[in-house]
């Protein structure tokens, strides 16, 4: 019952003369032709290229392509690392109120008090989760908030003349933490895992000095375990002066329940989209808010929301500020969003939060372990990575044939292959909002999966829109638009 | 070419001496098993023409879909020529990588280098052994 | 930086509310005291708080987070209609600021399909299978940029306009391997130069810039600054004072010594003005806000990036690509993710990895509604009301700064040097006026930098000059 116009291209229901919205003309100086108003060599000789429809067809077109996505909204979506909880929808109405959406960054700031007070608030409860005292809400996302911090790390240590070169990051960390310190101008270099997954102490010791500047932790780490050595680590680093990061993609497993400050760490990045529900809009936006220690502070991006009395002003009088990292304040939307979040829960919530996505995470690993083992352990924090290395072994079945098939059945893939620690990674981060029957659910589908015939699963999925595509050729020979002759 | 005739780097790539004239020019390409493990190349980043190389220090790369690998140069030269048909056709590297998949071909400045690879036996016993 | 300290002093939302009934407000669980029984039971251990025993006691806070209490649906509606109703909004007055926000029109189709959970509650599309229609609209967007400004390839977004601008100023020192100088044209966004600056110093690289005569670079100026160690001259058009910088004599200029074209563009302006293609961009980079999405205080946005062919595999961010599933079915992956750090790590093109979905999926959607006559229709509009806008206000006794051609932007100088004044008489009329230059330019601060979008009528112009008109405030 798939509607076949449904995967046409936009380009191909194009049909000259056709259109949906109209401009109406211009009520003022209607009759001057554009070459009195601009110089003729400046103004475009032909017309866009851009198709031709009808705003039935934008709408149907849209509509149907929807439908050819998982979401949150319609499927559980154990992506781990990415924390799919539900976006309630009152957040979308509150962020969308006119005196909320509808405002100009270059409004005077008499005109904007209720959203300073938003963002200064915000700015507070931030620092309050974290344990560190100075916020900037103005990165763009996590990896943004990765490189604003190690921005202000590398400025604090250049007004001091300290020369720090490196940027350590263990072999698990997300990608973005060694992309990130490359972009600041530092050498990153990777610290081993040991056998729990935790930073190896004996690598980090051999890589430490006084030529590092900053070391990157994931903690709880990317496989979903509270690395215990964290104080340790933090009392090396600063021994030699240099700082610690901690990457914040998996807060959700400790709100309220420890603080990255009280952990050693000197900053950190938030991702509200992650632990505050932002919707991830099929790939952003995030927001990257960073949170560091009170030496770093005054090397933070400018401007800050400050309190005078009764009022809210942005402060951009920040001589040691490192500058700006993106236009305007920042992914406000998304801050918002975050905010009616926080404020929804308050701190038993919020710390509820925690428990629930711990409680649901240990559920699901107690349930599967022993057809998919946990390689690091019976416990875990918000989530866990389990390898299909055994099933591969015996059955032929991969960690991809299990997220494909999954697909059959109605349920998003876990992260696969990540972390590159693990051979055939799984990792399934339930979040909080998920109901024992939906995991009861996919604890079923996983076990029927394993038991059913190999060859089944190598086809999987065979009941989505399209059938594991051909990544090969996309990368050998890219097309990445479409153009008359076919694209 | 006839990969028994070549000589192997531990980091996979083969090369072919041929003298031409009073030097000796090295094609230098990755070896069968490495393009196996590579699960299908999708782009190569040829080193350029003229530039010096040494052996050992990276001089290309080779992507999969979702992997790149570093090309190290296994001998120390000039190179004097690169496979321009890999850019249009990388797949000739998985298909045929002791032959079209050759990617440079490197003047030798010494035959230092040439002391530290393997012949081909010894190099099947390294790959059978990393499996 | 006190900051940690005032976490404690916040003003308590609801000091009204008792914590031990607000847990019956935590609308968003679903486990019942019973599923947590047999949950623990399942797993084997008592209580929830076990499950954090891999914390060491002493690291654990030991008090409740020092946060506001929780809210209900209802308390919170009110507390942000209170906070909502404290900010002027710009649907709720005549907007003419702009300086790369501004107040288009946003159709509901826009809104009403962007909102749907499908779109919005997915993310990135890891599993193709089940990402059909965001990588379609991944690869529809990235069509339709090329289409708007004539590059050859278009990423599926960035953040905003200024770390657009960046990402290819990175780009560019990549593939000309020319890493020690970049210049700029001083006309730029003032913010998108301090983003410059922000990366760009601490990696030695020296941001040449060349300020303006008047409101537009002199072409000779900048050719004296190029040279073979520069890796891009950056150059907005129309530019942040809204004016037409010769973007293709620069490009020639460019050209003679190897140097890279990054243009910052208006996409409003391209139904009028010549493409960056046309012009001689190597890059086109752009704030893809006013293609239908809302201003919410500056973000988020849409960072646009297009460029050659040639830099393709030098791209930042994610890239949509066409391939088959089965035998020959067209269908949509991720491609080129070798070049992302995900891959490549420390070595990738850039650490962007959550981009701008939602809001480039916006864009495609007004883009699609508007099409080629729409977009012809909003420059023209935008071009005239403008210029409408400004000869009024000329008449009114403010002054240009100089004759440049400009689009839909213009400033103009107060003779009296009462911008304050003006700016604050036009608040209490419900008219946000222009944007003071003096925030960037001490000397500009006699000078407003005015917008007219398509939004405007003759009657909204007519009450912004009366707001202006210089007799308001007695001179």
């Amino acid at each position: 019952m798939r509607n076949r116009q449904a995967t046409q291209l936009l380009f191909e229901l194009s049909k000259p003369g056709r259109r949906a919205a109209v401009i109406p003309p211009s009520d003022v100086l209607t009759d001057e032709p554009l070459e009195s108003l601009l110089p003729s060599e400046a103004l475009a000789t032909e017309e866009l290229a851009l198709p031709e429809v009808a705003e039935g067809d934008v709408v149907r077109h849209y509509t149907n392509l929807s439908t050819l996505n998982m979401s949150v909204d319609t499927h559980f979506y154990p992506l781990g690392s990415c924390t799919m909880k539900y976006n309630p929808k009152r957040n979308e109405r509150l962020a969308g109120l006119g005196g909320v959406v509808d405002l100009h960054p270059y409004q005077p700031e008499s005109t904007l008090q209720g959203m300073l007070r938003l963002l200064y608030e915000l700015q507070g409860i931030l620092a309050e989760i974290s344990g560190l005292p100075a916020v900037s809400l103005q990165p763009a996302a996590g990896a943004h908030g990765e490189l604003t911090a190690l921005m202000a790390a590398a400025a604090y240590f250049a007004e001091r003349g300290e020369k720090r070169t490196k940027v350590l990051t263990p072999d698990s960390a997300h990608g973005t933490n060694p992309a990130s310190a490359t972009m600041a101008g530092f050498q990153a270099i990777t610290i081993r895992s040991a056998a729990d997954g935790s930073v190896d102490l004996d690598d980090l010791a051999s890589k430490l000095d006084d030529q590092v500047a900053v070391v990157m932790i994931t903690n709880p780490n990317t496989l979903g375990l509270f690395d215990k050595g964290i104080s340790e680590i933090a009392k090396r680093v600063h021994a030699v002066g240099g700082f610690v990061y901690l990457d914040g993609a998996n807060m959700n497993a400790i709100l309220g329940v420890t603080r990255p400050g009280d952990l050693g760490a000197d900053m950190m990045h938030f991702n509200p989209h992650k632990t505050f529900s932002g919707p991830h809009g099929g790939g952003g936006p995030g927001a990257g808010p960073i949170c560091v220690n009170e030496a770093l502070g005054p090397y933070l991006p400018s401007p800050m929301v400050v309190r005078e009395g009764d009022a809210y002003r942005l402060d951009y009088d920040r001589p040691r500020s490192i500058g700006r990292v993106r236009s305007f304040f920042g992914n406000v939307g998304v801050l918002v969003r975050a905010y009616c979040y926080i404020l929804s829960h308050g701190p038993a919530g919020l710390r509820k939060v925690s428990e629930q996505a711990v409680l649901n995470a240990n559920y699901l690993l107690a349930r599967v372990k022993h057809i998919l083992p946990v390689p690091h352990g019976d416990k875990c924090m918000h989530e866990f990575v389990a390898s299909a290395e055994r099933l591969k072994a015996t059955r032929g079945i991969t960690a991809m044939d299990i997220a494909k098939r999954l697909l059959d059945y109605g349920f998003h893939a876990p992260t696969v292959y990540f972390p590159l620690t693990v051979p055939e990674a799984l990792m399934v981060e339930p979040t909080e909002t998920e109901s024992k029957e939906t995991l009861d659910a996919f604890c079923e589908a996983l076990f029927r999966i394993t038991e059913e015939d190999a060859d089944l699963v190598h086809s999987a999925p065979t009941t989505t829109a399209v059938r594991r595509p051909d990544e090969l050729t996309a990368a050998r020979k890219p097309i990445v638009k479409w153009n008359h002759s076919g694209g | 070419m006839d990969p028994q005739q070549m000589l192997f780097a531990e980091t996979h790539e083969w090369v072919a001496i041929e003298e031409q004239g009073d030097s000796k020019v090295a094609t230098i390409g990755v070896s069968q098993f490495a393009v196996e493990q590579l699960d299908g190349v999708v782009y190569v980043e040829l080193p350029r023409v003229g530039e010096q190389v040494a052996a050992g220090a990276s001089f290309g790369e080779v992507e999969s879909v979702k992997a790149v690998s570093n090309l190290y140069c296994p001998v120390d030269g000039e190179v004097v020529e690169v496979n321009e048909s890999l850019k249009d056709s990388p797949a000739l590297m998985s298909d045929d990588p002791y032959g079209q998949g050759w990617v440079a071909k490197v003047k030798l400045s010494s035959d230092a280098a040439l002391g530290k690879l393997l012949d081909k036996a010894a190099y099947d016993k390294q790959c059978g052994e990393s499996q | 930086m006190a900051l940690g300290a005032e976490a404690t002093k916040l003003e308590t939302i609801t000091e009204s509310c008792h914590s031990g009934e607000r847990a019956r407000l935590m609308a968003y669980f679903m486990n019942t005291p019973e599923d947590e029984q047999a949950m623990l039971a399942a797993i084997g251990v008592e209580q929830i708080e076990s499950l954090f025993d891999s914390i060491p006691a002493e690291l654990k806070l030991s008090r409740p987070l020092a946060i506001p209490e929780a809210m209900s649906e209802i308390e919170l509606t009110a507390h942000m209609q209170q906070l909502a109703a404290r900010n002027l909004a710009a649907s709720n007055s005549l907007c003419f600021l702009g300086g790369g926000a501004y107040d288009h029109f946003v159709p509901a189709v826009v809104d009403s399909l962007a909102s749907r959970g499908e779109f919005y509650t997915s993310y990135t599309p890891y599993q193709p299978e089940v990402s059909q229609g965001n990588l379609q609209a991944m690869f529809e967007y990235q069509t339709l940029i090329c289409q708007l400004t004539g590059m050859d390839v278009s990423n599926a977004s960035l953040y905003d306009g200024a770390s657009a601008t960046i990402e290819a100023v990175l780009m560019c020192r990549a593939v000309s391997r020319r890493e020690k100088r970049v210049v700029v044209v001083g006309s730029l966004h003032p913010e998108y130069r301090q983003v410059l600056e922000t990366y760009l110093v601490p990696l030695g690289c020296e941001v040449v810039v060349v300020e303006p005569s008047g409101e537009t670079v002199d072409v000779p100026a900048v050719a004296a600054q190029l040279n073979a160690e520069t890796a891009c001259l950056v150059v907005q058009h129309p530019n942040f004072f809204g004016c037409l910088e010769d973007v293709s004599a620069l490009s020639a200029a460019c050209r003679e010594q190897g140097v890279l074209v990054v243009q910052v563009f208006d996409p409003t302006s391209l139904g009028v003005l010549k493409r960056p293609a046309d012009l001689g961009a190597d890059v086109a980079v752009a704030e893809g806000q006013c293609l239908g999405n809302p201003l919410q205080f500056g973000g988020p946005y849409l960072g646009i990036l297009a460029c050659k062919e040639s830099f393709m595999r030098r791209m930042p961010g994610r890239i949509a690509g066409q391939t088959v599933s089965g035998t020959d079915r067209r269908c949509w992956v991720l491609t080129l993710q070798t070049r992302e750090q995900h891959i490549r790590r420390d070595k990738a093109t850039s650490n962007v990895c959550t981009n701008q979905g939602l809001f480039a999926l916006r864009a495609s959607i007004y883009l699609a509604l508007m099409g080629k006559q729409g977009m012809r229709e909003l420059g023209e509009s935008c071009l005239r009301k403008a210029h409408h806008a400004q000869r009024q206000l000329v008449a009114a006794g403010w002054e240009r700064r100089s004759d440049a051609p400009f689009f839909k932007e213009f400033v103009v100088r107060d003779p009296s040097r009462q911008i304050a004044e003006r700016i604050q008489a036009g608040i209490e009329q419900g008219v946000l006026v222009g944007v003071d230059l003096g925030r960037w330019w001490p000397e500009l601060s006699d000078s407003l930098l005015i917008a007219v979008t398509e939004k405007r009528t003759r009657s909204d112009i007519d009450r912004l000059v009366d707001v202006l008109a210089l007799k308001a405030v007695g001179v």
